[in-house]
């Protein structure tokens, strides 16, 4: 494997996927993750400096709405779906903004 | 101690006054019922899929031709990850690649009276994040996501502007561009406009460019100016102190008047950006550009030339007119109804922006129609009332928006300027101030004055002073 994780990378990825990993988790993870780097190198020994990175798999663009209101009060629909409801809000756990 | 010079650029995020949300139909209106907008795809639900809002999108392309942005005639979306629970998606919608408006930049004038281009990096679509409420009674945090998918400009400008005054005037223009458009309502305490400051200094002289600080919560131009002189010293502060300027984002408490940090900045990678795959792109040809360039309505510069030219009125009081979209609207309305573009330019430069004042009001807050304005105007102008009735009446108009016509009927305020009921009056007021009577005729003109207000006073306030003066001169002879 060329590509080696890092200690550091791996806590930081968890950190920004909001992970916590056991110490076995995080080997495996690192090791995942260096086989992907390495496929990625392998992609990019493909010279593709004349090809147009592809934004979608169909040739399809301009699908639009127009700006009308189709939809009514949503809101106990949406609040089926709440793991924690407080009157029409989701009761979330404490977050700091 | 060294001198220091200011750094500024501005994300600002202006919301669209648009009908519905930037990718489902559900509602933008403000303050219904806690999660009443919403659908399976503003709050995220799997399987769910967004469609854009055309409108969003001709927002988009007229802001940036008003900034003289290079539209990007073949844009797309990208997927801005991060983990929020105002963030149902666990995803923003957003461009990062391709935005639809880059290499802009709008004029502003400076405090020394000159001009400076402050320019614009980018302007980019993207979608709002559900508001978040600390729950004063529990433990926990409550959402509501009536605002996610409400649709957003992020307008980013270049690190351009050097002191707080000029931040100001940069926003004021912009607001003024975007209002005028009708894009936005940009209301700084609502939310609908919302400025981040990025902020660093550096030594006079030096070209490289200290470390940024990213600043938000600031909701008035006051807080923003406030906040600038905050983070300048509070920067100076640490550099002076031989400590280094940590890239953060912190939040401005303007009641403690000081900053505080939030989270330390996520790098751009860090929020694994890559092509939003539940929508296609979007090609702007040469047609809908065109025809976008074709609606886009008068903006200031030209609306004032126009003011100028089509209705006389002073450079000055044009100026004023035009410098805010509502007030320009109420008086282009009112003329259209008059025909009196003088009178209604001073109704509105003495006695609103006097009543403005008094009740600490802004001008969005004007609430009376073009239509009373117009009547009373015509009352005038048909000496139906005097000056200072009308003066009384506007302040009606103005605080209830009551009909002239009616209120002047049913208050009998209309001038006598019965010939016969005028100078019965005045013939007392003669007798009843022999010595005002004695002054006049010894040549002291002046007492004239007095036996005016005396009739006036006599007249409850609604004889005609020409006409009064008038007479007087002529009883007096």
């Amino acid at each position: 494997m060329a590509n080696v994780i890092s200690d550091e990378t791996i806590e930081y990825v968890g950190i920004l996927a909001k992970l916590e990993l056991s110490e076995a988790e995080k080997e495996r993870a690192k090791k995942d993750m260096g086989e992907m780097l390495d496929y990625i190198d392998k992609l990019n020994e493909l010279d593709t400096s004349e090809v147009e990175p592809m934004s979608h798999v169909f040739p399809v663009n301009n699908v639009f709405r127009e700006d009308e209101v189709t939809n009514g009060d949503g809101r106990e629909k949406t609040l089926a779906n709440a793991p924690a409801r407080k009157e029409d809000t989701f009761e979330v756990p404490k977050t700091i903004v | 101690m060294k001198q220091y010079e200011t750094v500024i650029g501005l994300e600002v995020h202006v919301e669209l006054a648009t009908k519905t949300k930037i990718f489902c139909g559900c509602s933008t209106a403000f303050g219904g019922a806690e999660n009443s907008h919403t659908c399976p795809v503003c709050t995220g639900m799997p399987g769910s899929l967004p469609v854009l809002n055309k409108k969003v999108v001709e927002y988009a392309v007229a802001v940036g031709l008003a900034t003289n942005c290079t539209i990007t005639q073949n844009c797309k979306f990208d997927r801005k990850n991060y983990f929020y629970p105002d963030n149902p998606q666990n995803y923003q919608i957003s461009q990062l690649y391709l935005p639809i408006c880059r290499n802009g930049g709008i004029e502003i004038e400076t405090e020394e009276g000159g001009k400076k281009t402050v320019g614009i990096h980018e302007i980019h679509m993207e979608e709002d994040a559900g508001k978040l409420v600390h729950d004063e009674y529990g433990e926990n945090s409550l959402v509501d996501f009536n605002r996610s998918g409400v649709p957003l400009i992020e307008i980013v400008s270049e690190p351009d502007m050097r002191s707080a005054e000029e931040v100001i005037a940069y926003l004021e223009k912009l607001r003024l561009i975007i209002q005028y458009l009708g894009a936005s309502d940009c209301k700084l305490q609502e939310g609908s406009m919302r400025a981040d400051v990025n902020l660093s200094i550096r030594e006079v002289g030096t070209e490289e460019f200290g470390t940024r600080t990213e600043m938000k919560n600031l909701n008035s131009f006051k807080a923003i100016a406030r906040a600038i002189e905050g983070e300048r010293e509070r920067q100076i502060d640490l550099l002076e102190a031989g400590e280094k300027v940590v890239q953060e984002t912190r939040r401005w408490d303007d009641a403690k008047e000081y900053s505080y940090a939030m989270r330390s900045k996520e790098d751009a990678q860090d929020y694994r950006y890559f092509p939003e795959p539940d929508l296609v792109p979007v090609i702007i040809s040469d047609e809908w550009l065109k025809e976008i360039k074709e609606r886009q309505p008068e903006l200031r510069t030209e609306k004032l030339e126009r003011y100028k030219r089509e209705f006389q009125i002073p450079d000055y009081d044009a100026g004023i007119i035009t410098s805010n979209k509502h007030l320009a609207d109420i008086f282009e309305e009112t003329t259209a109804i008059c025909n009196n573009p003088k009178k209604v330019s001073n109704w509105l430069m003495v006695e609103t922006m006097r009543l403005l004042k008094e009740h600490e009001m802004e001008v969005e807050e004007i609430k009376f129609s073009p239509e009373n304005l117009a009547k009373l105007i015509k009352l005038t102008d048909e000496n139906q009332i005097n000056s200072s009735v009308a003066k009384e009446v506007f302040e009606k108009i103005f605080d209830e928006d009551i009909d002239p016509e009616q209120y002047v009927e049913e208050n009998g305020l209309r001038t006598v300027s019965d010939d016969g009921a005028l100078r019965s009056t005045i013939e007392k007021v003669i007798a009843e101030n022999p010595k005002s009577v004695e002054d006049y005729k010894s040549g002291k003109k002046k007492a004239i004055g007095f036996l005016v207000g005396q009739t006036m006073k006599a007249m409850q306030g609604k004889a005609d002073p020409g006409m009064v003066n008038k007479i007087l001169t002529e009883l007096l002879q």
